[in-house]
């Protein structure tokens, strides 16, 4: 299934300079800021929302992490709620549920990220609490065992005993090659088991330091005294050592790679990858209503065609994924119906892509596509989480101001740029290849 | 454009086809399951939702919130032909008739259907369910007109082809296989199934393959015509609108949707006797996925609030529940531990969830039996009241953020009975709660002798033992 979540700020398409409040006009506006040790503020205030959003963000994905040690940025995120040593264990999450809030943490290739969803007059909270774990943990050594423990459930959870997740964890470690890319951020079992409390303690203090994260808020926000309180807590944070940028690169590929995952399972499923570009690409746009042609919806091609007149899978469809720091996936995927070869549904994908490939999308499917991308947009403006968290993830990929960028060029597509991007990039010798072959147990 | 970072977990809806959606990323805790559970627990706060509410003279009960903010309408209608609606041996046949609407219509081909509608970048769909089916409208407020045109046209007019409905049989089989696949979704079949036995509440809303093959078309046209009655249900309208607008639009589009007596069937009713059971099924993976639960409330129990706050303290409030503290914060035992009080309409039930490696499962029930008898046991302190007080009635509008949130919420206010002032009596509802309720209710509505366990796991390395066999 196709899930798009999207850029929201159509009135963003106005650029100014930085430093400055931004006037959107209307409701919205946003105040962007650097303090002096590094640390990026974005404010966005929207005097509608009922509800407000405190995120921060560092680059800390299991991009940065070495190789033997994976899953240490997630394990590390765990970590920053078993408390600091002004606040104690156990005290984070109790104090923002206390305020009527809840607080989570997430974490992906490319960075992590810790957020508090609360009442705008408790905002001094998020900021006072984050400002002090960004410093202080405790990081007991035998807290870490144990959360070590509790990730292990975690993976178990997720993958070991998923196997659609299986086969989509092996064809990213099988699409890249050198590229860190192909760790998967929750690590692999026995990188788990060796994880210890001094490497957290170096990555956390190489790591989470002002000049690598970003805070963002929004809400019916005070920006002014969100300032205020922003510089007192962190403004006195040190700077640390500038982050080096991840280089590896990976080789050309030169023909299919395929990969099986044989499991306990029902159904048989693919999962088909090809290497893209990012949103930094132009070529992104068209991706992103390549995607949508073939996905979005019942009227589009690939429900149309397998699982509507076909009748050979249970679920299809495709996706791009590009929102990500470096050039990651175009995806197509497909659980057989019972019976059916999963050979037939691998191939039948195929012959969507290769249509496009002869002869360019109508304008009304290229319309509609532009037409979703736009309402996705307005409607996902109601969640000012979803405000805060596309600004944030444009701006750890470079600059927020490319979310109005990515409107514009989406606008822009032709059913001919859809026509030349699937002949650019959906090629036989460039994909990776899952198949989940589903095996029966043998009753012991 | 994929997502990266969602960490409200997403890849739990395998029967919808999941792909990615959470994959890449981990995040400290799942906060869907809390939050779904909160969903009749806890409600708006002041929020200033101003709610217009009025039965018309067909008998629809038409609820109307005015939210300019955004240049979208969000709809939602709920209509009581679930499951309870339908005869044991056909099940899913309400769960069918619901997801047919949208496959085609007097007028329109299910293509045509979903084309038009998402052209305009709108949405619409139609899911069965227990107490209440619900189709939603998402549209942007220049599209409006086309949305209610065809969301009326699904509700009222649809023709139910052989074809999809051979198509849609199929595809629910399928899913159903699928399914399997899920430790999680094999555990709570077996569970609702031992609760609830031969009640509604007891089977998949999707019906089995057995009863899945002995619907026919006429049945589908039928239970349309018997249950799909303006006087059975409930539309909610939230966003750039007016009532005005409303009014204008459903004169338009659904003024053929005529009052019509409801001929309403016999309820089997739940036998509420708890039992002690084990169910074991046997898999191979790496984590046992288990269930220990029993019997529940009704929505309507006059002691639902005290086990909202009981349970907070118990197992629904993330982190600072004692389930998750003890389980996982301090043994290192499961990543996710939940309870939840389950209430429906005609009955419900208790369970606490976990999963854990096949080695520790009997460590895991042992000590979920521990929490729960202390919870019987011994007066919950003052700290741990208070603030589940505070996250209950401090976390009110997070229920309410959306346009999409309201409309839903609205829909199941009217359905559970709960007036529209709900919203501001809540708080003094939970704030009146003493430690003595905490444990009078835990008492009464938790049983650590007489309750059902269902164990999916790889058997040999769980070795249960006997004691809880």
């Amino acid at each position: 299934m196709k899930k798009t979540f999207l850029l929201i700020f159509l009135f963003l398409l106005f650029f100014a300079h930085s430093g400055t409040d931004l006037q959107a006009g209307g409701s919205v506006s946003l105040h962007e800021e650097v303090l002096p040790n590094g640390l990026k503020v974005l404010l966005l205030r929207d005097i509608n929302a009922p509800l407000a959003v405190f995120q921060i963000w560092y680059h800390a994905g299991s991009i940065n992490e070495q190789t033997g040690k994976t899953g240490l940025s997630h394990l590390l995120e765990h970590m920053m709620f078993k408390g600091t040593h002004k606040y104690g264990p156990k005290s984070f999450s109790r104090i923002i549920k206390r305020a009527g809030g809840i607080d989570n943490a997430g974490t992906s290739r490319d960075y992590v990220f810790y957020y508090q969803k609360l009442s705008p007059d408790r905002l001094h909270l998020s900021i006072e609490l984050e400002a002090d774990r960004m410093q202080n943990l405790i990081m007991d050594p035998e807290e870490t065992l144990s959360e070590r423990d509790v990730v292990m459930e975690e993976r178990r959870l997720r993958y070991e005993d998923d196997p659609q997740n299986l086969v989509y964890e092996e064809v990213v470690s099988a699409a890249f090659r050198n590229h860190p890319y192909r760790r998967p951020v929750i690590g692999w079992m026995s990188d788990l088991k060796g994880i210890t409390r001094d490497d957290l303690w170096k990555y956390y203090k190489t790591y989470y330091v002002p000049n690598n994260a970003l805070i963002v808020i929004a809400g019916n926000i005070d920006t002014d005294s969100l300032m205020t309180m922003i510089k007192k807590e962190f403004g006195a944070v040190p700077k640390g050592p500038d982050i080096s940028v991840i280089r590896q690169g990976d080789p050309e590929q030169r023909g299919e790679k395929r990969i099986f995952v044989k499991k306990e399972a029902e159904l048989p499923y693919v999962l088909s990858a090809y290497k893209t570009p990012n949103i930094l690409h132009e070529d992104s746009y068209a991706l992103e209503v390549l995607a949508y042609v073939l996905s979005s919806g019942k009227s589009a091609r690939i429900y149309k065609s397998l699982i509507d007149e076909q009748q050979i899978a249970l679920s299809a469809g495709a996706g791009y994924m590009n929102i990500q720091k470096y050039p990651f996936l175009f995806y197509f995927y497909g659980t057989a119906l019972p019976g059916v070869d999963i050979e037939k549904v691998e191939k039948a994908l195929y012959e969507e892509a290769e249509k496009i490939k002869k002869n360019a999308p109508s304008e009304r499917e290229v319309q509609k596509a532009k037409n979703q991308v736009e309402a996705e947009f307005i409607m996902g403006k109601d969640s000012v989480f979803f405000q805060a968290e596309m600004l944030a993830i444009f701006e750890m990929i470079g600059d927020w101001r490319l979310k109005g960028k990515y409107l514009e060029g989406i606008r822009m597509v032709t059913p001919e740029d859809v026509q030349r991007v699937a002949n650019k990039y959906l090629i036989e010798d460039k994909r990776t290849v899952g198949v989940l072959v589903p095996l029966k147990r043998d009753k012991k | 454009m994929m997502h990266d970072a969602r960490c409200t977990i997403q890849d739990t809806g395998k029967m919808k086809g999941k792909l990615f959606v959470g994959l890449h990323v981990s995040c400290i805790m799942y906060l869907v399951s809390v939050i779904s559970i909160l969903l009749f627990t806890v409600v708006p706060a002041d929020a200033g939702l101003d709610v217009k509410r009025e039965v018309l003279e067909n008998g629809l009960t038409l609820i109307i919130v005015e939210r300019h903010n955004l240049p979208v309408v969000m709809v939602t209608v709920g209509i009581k032909a679930g499951t309870l609606m339908e005869p044991e041996e056909k099940a899913g046949l309400a769960n069918l008739t619901a997801v047919l609407l949208k496959e085609g219509t007097k007028s329109r081909t299910a293509l045509q259907t979903s084309e038009e509608i998402e052209f305009v970048g709108a949405s619409l769909s139609a899911s069965g369910g227990d107490d209440y089916i619900t189709a939603t409208l998402s549209v942007l407020k220049k599209d409006v007109s086309l949305g209610f045109d065809l969301l009326s046209d699904i509700i009222l007019n649809p023709v139910f082809p052989e074809k999809e409905l051979t198509k849609k049989v199929k595809q629910i089989k399928a899913g159903l296989k699928s399914s399997e696949e899920s430790p999680g979704f094999v555990a709570s079949k077996a569970f609702i199934k031992e609760v609830f036995g031969a009640h509604p509440y007891g089977r998949l809303t999707s019906g089995s393959p057995e009863t899945l093959d002995k619907i026919k078309r006429d049945d589908v046209i039928d239970f349309h015509s018997k249950f799909y009655l303006p006087g059975n249900a409930v539309m909610s309208v939230v966003g750039d609108i007016t009532a005005k607008e409303v009014k204008t639009l459903l004169e338009r589009f659904f003024s053929e949707w005529n009052a019509k007596e409801l001929d309403a069937p016999y309820l089997p009713e739940i036998k509420s006797t708890k039992k002690r059971k084990t169910v074991i099924v046997d898999k191979d993976l790496t984590q046992a996925n288990i269930i220990l639960g029993h019997i529940g409330v009704s929505r309507d129990n006059p002691d639902y609030y005290k086990l909202s706050v009981m349970n907070y303290i118990l197992g629904s409030g993330g982190f600072v529940s004692r389930l998750m503290q003890n389980l996982r914060e301090e043994k290192g035992l499961v990543y996710d531990i939940h309870s939840f009080f389950a209430a429906d309409k005609y009955g419900g039930a208790f369970q606490a969830g976990l999963q854990t490696k096949n080695e520790s499962a009997n460590t895991a029930i042992e000590e979920v039996l521990k929490e729960i008898r202390k919870i019987r046991n011994t007066l919950v302190s003052d700290a741990e009241l208070s603030d589940a007080k505070s996250f209950l009635t401090g976390s009110f509008p997070m229920r309410i953020e959306t346009s999409r949130r309201i409309a839903n919420f609205l829909v199941a206010v009217e359905y559970y009975g709960l007036d529209m002032d709900y919203i501001d009596k809540y708080p003094q509802y939970i704030n009146s709660v003493t430690k003595e309720d905490v444990q009078r209710v835990a008492k009464k509505y938790l049983d650590p002798e007489k309750f059902i366990l269902v164990i999916v796991a790889d058997q040999e390395k769980a070795a249960i033992r006997p004691e809880f066999k």
